[in-house]
Formats: structure tokens, C-alpha cells, sequence
């Protein structure tokens, strides 16, 4: 029997992602304005799996506020962040490019072009799919551009279309918001992001796409760590290398326009959390992916509770969070392991 | 093993390969030498599939054509002239992606797979070095490392584009050696691209002289090793002197 160990997903870690999300999940529910203990919250949690019927002691009015208010909060924001987190790795991979995040390819200008549009023309419930179609067609111009721009089709081609792209977006965002000077507040509370809901209204727009998105980019997860010998020696390891990662940034960008979709441009988190967990758990992909996943998720319900609780009844906006509270960890963590590598 | 059959390569605008006939017996060791932009990394890359070509390559009496891929892969390894090195990753991981071929679209490695790689790492003394990270070594154990992922690919035959231009002599020695050693243990074929002469014609059964794009001689290596070739082709005035095993082509001053 071989004792050679490859890098896999450990699974010590794997249990430190998912203890990472429950304790999001429960902390998200348990704390705001009215404080409920984290042990009948978690009954009540468990109570909404079939076949379970525990007695958590809370009324109610408080089981209302866990099911009603505050649980499709805290989902949204496990979505959302596991979306940003999973496709910040895999453009990381795809590019090999240490700085690659979510929004690399036009997604921002496109969704936040989308967005001013929808606040612009006074057509805010259309928002949500103004963005995601806005972030969708930058993603698909810009990819269009690149090939056609690039007889290599290399990824360089790719980053400059996706400047180019972002920037004429952006020049026509910023024209509507200086023909529409009343709505630029609205508007740029959106761009900071936010994770308001309304019921579970949110959480049925994204799953699905999460749902896509998790399912395709873990399934490939292998194949990104083939690509990182570049796409001549993966082609000769039998790859097609172009289609795997046409297919790895199409998922991944399909994630990314659906999060921004439902919570506005949050920065920082796709970028930091894929590197945070390299830096943790070693730089195979088949580990980065899933763990940057879970900790992705609980990183942003965890960021959100102190969005609203911080100031209360005043909210900040999570963006200043997730900046505030994961730049000097992501330092100290590059302090204490000195390295970053893609 | 390998048959070329009038193969066209271009690139951009410019045709590289104008049309080169090339076979390669089975467990023959064959070198494709010739002056620099004379076309052999390319003729090694359409021959790996890495560069799309007009013309037929068969390979173990399949046009390449009709191969998918993967089991391309798994009949050709190639070790690329300046291998990307993986920043961060070990050695053991990247020998192992030499398994790619062998395992399912969304599978793991099996058994066989770490028991097969395990066994490159022992033969080419790479075991102390399975946790260490590719870019930590030195260039002589790289490249025995870069092999050592084409072997693991376990295809019979080899395509090694400039094994030693990384490395100093007595690095060279050692790797052509270890090839050689393998090459005879493993019955593989092998197909290389090299700059020095005297070093391509001791390891070789058979030299290749590319030119311009063309076979301008294919033979032993004291048919190819000539003054006059080396004159005509490569523009130099050199010596070639009788060696132990094979021509010694040693270089002499224009004037």
C-alpha cells in the first residue's frame, strides 16, 4: 500500500468550514435588536428539517423573527458570500493571476450600470434583473472582444478586454448619474452593497444559480489545478484547455452577476478569502474551492451581523465591513505565512 | 512507432514546417538537431498535438487525427523546453498530474495511479523530494522532476524538446544518461530536439538535420555530423573528430 498523500480536500479543514458556517448561521439568527439564546435558535433551526419537532421554549412572535426576518438574512448572506469566494478562486485559477476577482471581466460595471438604470428610470423592483442582465452582457462582450482580439486567446487578451469593457460602462453609469443627480444616493448605497430582504424573496432569486455555479466549479476543481501548468502541457495531459476554462469563468460569472444582483457590488471578499484559505490549506485548487466556499459564506453572514448590530438601528454598509475586518486579518495571516502564490 | 508523413505547420502568417517526413521506430532514439528558427521545438509540438499541423502523424498505426485527446496522452508525453513551474506546488502533485489522462473527467486518482507514479518517483530518486514545492529545487532536480511527470503519463513514447539546455554538463550527462537507462528499462521511444552536437549524436540512435523548415539529412550521427553539413546548414566552420561514441564536433575560429 502506498503511503504518498496528494493534495486533497483535508478533512480537518472541510469540519472547520462547516463549523465556520453553522456558527455564522446561529450567531446571524441569535443576535439584533431582540437577543434570543443561540440554544433555542438552533432548536428552531433544526425544527425546520422534516421529521424533527424539538421544544426550543421561544414564542411566536420570536419564532417569526428567526424565520421571517432574520434566517433569510443571514442565508442571503452565506449565499452570497460563498458565491463572491468560489468564483473569486476560480478566476484566480483560470487567469493565474493573483489579483483576479469576481469582477475582473465587467461584471461590476455591467451590474452597477444595470442598477443605476433601474433607479435612473425609476424602475427599482426591475433592479435585481437589470444587474444581472447588465452584469451578463459585459461578461459576454468582454469575452467575445478577447477572443476576437487575441489570435492566442490568451488570458492577458481576456483582462484588457475586461477593462476596456468596465470603463466604457462606467463612463456611460457615470453620465446617467450626472442626468440624474437625485438618485446618485440610492445608487451608491448600492454599489457599497447591502443584504436587505424581503422575506425569502432574495434567497429564491440566487439559489439556483448558486446552486449552478457550486455544482460546475467544484466538479472542475481538478481541472483547474491541470491548467496551472499552462495551456500547452495541459493540452498534452489530454485537457482541452480553452473550453475548461470558458466553462469554469461562465459558471463562475453566472454566480457573481446573481450575487450582485440580490446584494449590490461587496468588494474585497472574493479576492481575499481564495487566499486566505491558500495560505491555510495549502495551494491545490481541489482544496481552495470548496473551503473558500464555506468560508466565504460565513465570513459574510459574520460581516453582515456587525453591519446591522454595529450601529443599530443604524446600519453600515457591509462593504466597509468585510474591508474593515478582513484587511488586517488577511495581513496577518500573510505576515505569519509569508507567501502568496497562485 | 511514429510516422510524419509531409507534415505543414504555420504560424501566424509564416509557415514553419514546409512539409516534413519523419519516422521513428519502436524503442529507436531519434534527435531533430538544426540552426536556431529552423522548426524543431514545432515539429515536436505538432507531433505532442500542442500546435495544429496539416499532414498525417501516425502514432502505433493511428493517425493522431483520429485520437481522442486523452488517448493521445496517454500514447505521447512531452517535456516542454521551459516548463511552467506551479507556484506553491509539491512535487508529488505535479508528478501526479502526469495521471490526467487515466482519471475520469470528475474523478480522483485511484491505487494504481499513486502506486504507478510512486514507482517513477523511486526510479528516478525523487522521493525525499515528494513534499518539497517544485519551485525549491535546483534545475538539475527539476528537470528530473519535469521527466519524471512525462513518465508518469506512462506513454510509450517520449518528446523531450531540449532536455539539457537548462542544466550544466555534468547535469546534461546525468539526465541523457537517466533517459537513456529508462528509455532501455521502459521500451520507450524517444523523440528529442537538442544544441549541442556531440552530445545529440552520443545519445542518439539516429540524428534528424532540420533546415528551414525541412529534412535536409536523416541518418546515423556520423552521417549527419559532417563538416560540410554543419557548414552548409548551420553557417559554421567546425571540426568533427572520432569519439568514443560518436562524432565530436568541436567549433574553430572564422579567422
Amino acid at each position: 500500500m502506498t503511503t504518498l498523500r496528494p493534495a486533497r480536500l483535508n478533512p480537518g479543514w472541510l469540519t472547520a468550514g462547516i463549523g465556520a458556517v453553522l456558527v455564522a448561521l446561529i450567531a446571524g439568527v441569535a443576535l439584533g435588536p431582540v437577543t434570543l439564546p443561540p440554544g433555542s435558535v438552533a432548536a428552531e433551526l433544526l425544527n425546520l428539517l422534516p421529521g424533527v419537532n424539538l421544544t426550543s421554549g421561544l414564542n411566536e412572535r420570536e419564532i417569526a423573527i428567526i424565520t421571517e426576518l432574520r434566517l433569510p438574512r443571514v442565508v442571503l448572506g452565506l449565499l452570497v458570500g460563498a458565491m463572491l469566494s468560489l468564483a473569486g478562486g476560480c478566476y484566480q485559477g483560470v487567469f493565474r493571476n493573483p489579483l483576479a476577482d469576481p469582477y475582473l471581466l465587467g461584471v461590476a460595471a455591467g451590474a452597477g450600470l444595470g442598477a443605476t438604470m433601474a433607479i435612473a428610470f425609476r424602475a427599482g423592483p426591475l433592479l435585481p434583473l437589470a444587474a444581472f442582465a447588465g452584469a451578463g452582457i459585459a461578461v459576454v462582450v468582454t469575452y467575445l472582444l478577447g477572443v476576437a482580439g487575441g489570435r492566442d486567446r490568451s488570458s492577458a487578451t481576456l483582462i484588457l478586454a475586461g477593462v476596456a469593457v468596465s470603463s466604457f460602462l462606467a463612463a456611460i453609469q457615470t453620465y446617467l448619474l450626472q442626468r440624474n443627480v437625485d438618485t446618485i444616493r440610492e445608487v451608491y448605497s448600492w454599489l457599497l452593497g447591502r443584504l436587505a430582504t424581503n422575506g425569502w424573496h432574495e434567497v429564491t432569486l440566487l439559489l439556483p444559480y448558486a446552486v449552478v455555479t457550486t455544482v460546475v466549479v467544484l466538479a472542475l476543481r481538478r481541472e483547474l489545478d491541470v491548467l496551472s501548468v499552462g495551456d500547452t502541457e495541459a493540452a498534452s495531459l489530454g485537457l482541452h484547455p480553452q473550453r475548461s476554462r470558458m466553462i469554469l469563468l461562465a459558471a463562475a460569472s453566472l454566480g457573481t452577476a446573481a450575487a450582485v444582483a440580490v446584494s449590490g457590488l461587496i468588494g474585497f471578499v472574493g479576492i481575499i478569502v481564495p487566499h486566505v484559505v491558500r495560505l491555510l490549506a495549502g495551494g491545490s485548487y481541489r482544496s481552495i474551492l470548496p473551503l473558500s466556499l464555506l468560508f466565504g459564506a460565513a465570513f459574510l453572514a459574520l460581516a453582515d451581523l456587525f453591519a446591522r448590530t454595529l450601529i443599530a438601528p443604524g446600519e453600515l454598509p457591509i462593504g466597509v465591513v468585510t474591508a474593515f475586518f478582513g484587511a488586517p486579518f488577511f495581513i496577518l495571516v500573510l505576515r505569519s505565512t509569508r507567501r502568496v502564490s497562485v | 512507432m511514429l510516422a510524419v508523413e509531409g507534415i505543414r505547420v504555420t504560424l501566424g502568417d509564416a509557415e514553419i514546417l514546409h512539409g516534413v517526413d519523419l519516422t521513428v521506430a519502436s524503442g529507436e532514439w531519434v534527435t531533430v538537431i538544426g540552426p536556431n528558427g529552423a522548426g524543431k521545438s514545432t515539429l515536436l509540438r505538432a507531433v505532442g498535438g500542442a500546435v495544429p499541423s496539416h499532414g498525417k502523424i501516425i502514432i502505433d498505426g493511428t493517425p493522431t487525427s483520429a485520437l481522442p485527446r486523452r488517448r493521445r496522452a496517454q500514447l505521447v508525453a512531452t517535456v516542454a523546453q521551459q516548463p511552467v513551474v506551479p507556484p506553491g506546488m509539491r512535487v508529488l502533485d505535479y508528478v501526479l498530474l502526469g495521471r490526467t489522462p487515466y482519471i475520469a473527467p470528475l474523478g480522483r486518482e485511484s491505487a494504481d495511479d499513486l502506486s504507478i507514479v510512486e514507482q517513477v518517483l523511486d526510479s528516478l530518486e525523487l522521493r525525499r523530494f515528494i513534499g518539497r514545492e517544485l519551485e525549491t529545487l535546483s534545475g538539475g532536480e527539476r528537470q528530473r522532476v519535469f521527466l519524471a511527470r512525462a513518465l508518469a503519463q506512462g506513454a510509450p513514447l517520449l518528446l523531450l524538446d531540449e532536455p539539457t539546455s537548462a542544466l550544466d554538463i555534468g547535469h546534461q550527462q546525468e539526465v541523457l544518461e537517466l533517459v537513456d537507462r529508462l528509455r532501455r528499462e521502459r521500451a520507450l521511444t524517444v523523440l528529442a530536439t537538442m544544441h549541442d552536437l556531440s552530445v545529440a549524436g552520443e545519445y542518439a540512435d539516429r540524428l534528424v538535420l532540420l533546415a528551414e523548415g525541412r529534412v535536409a539529412a536523416d541518418g546515423p550521427p556520423a552521417e549527419v555530423l559532417t563538416e560540410e553539413l554543419l557548414a552548409l546548414h548551420y553557417r559554421a566552420r567546425v571540426r568533427v573528430i572520432a569519439g568514443e561514441f560518436g562524432p565530436i564536433v568541436v567549433p574553430v575560429r572564422l579567422s
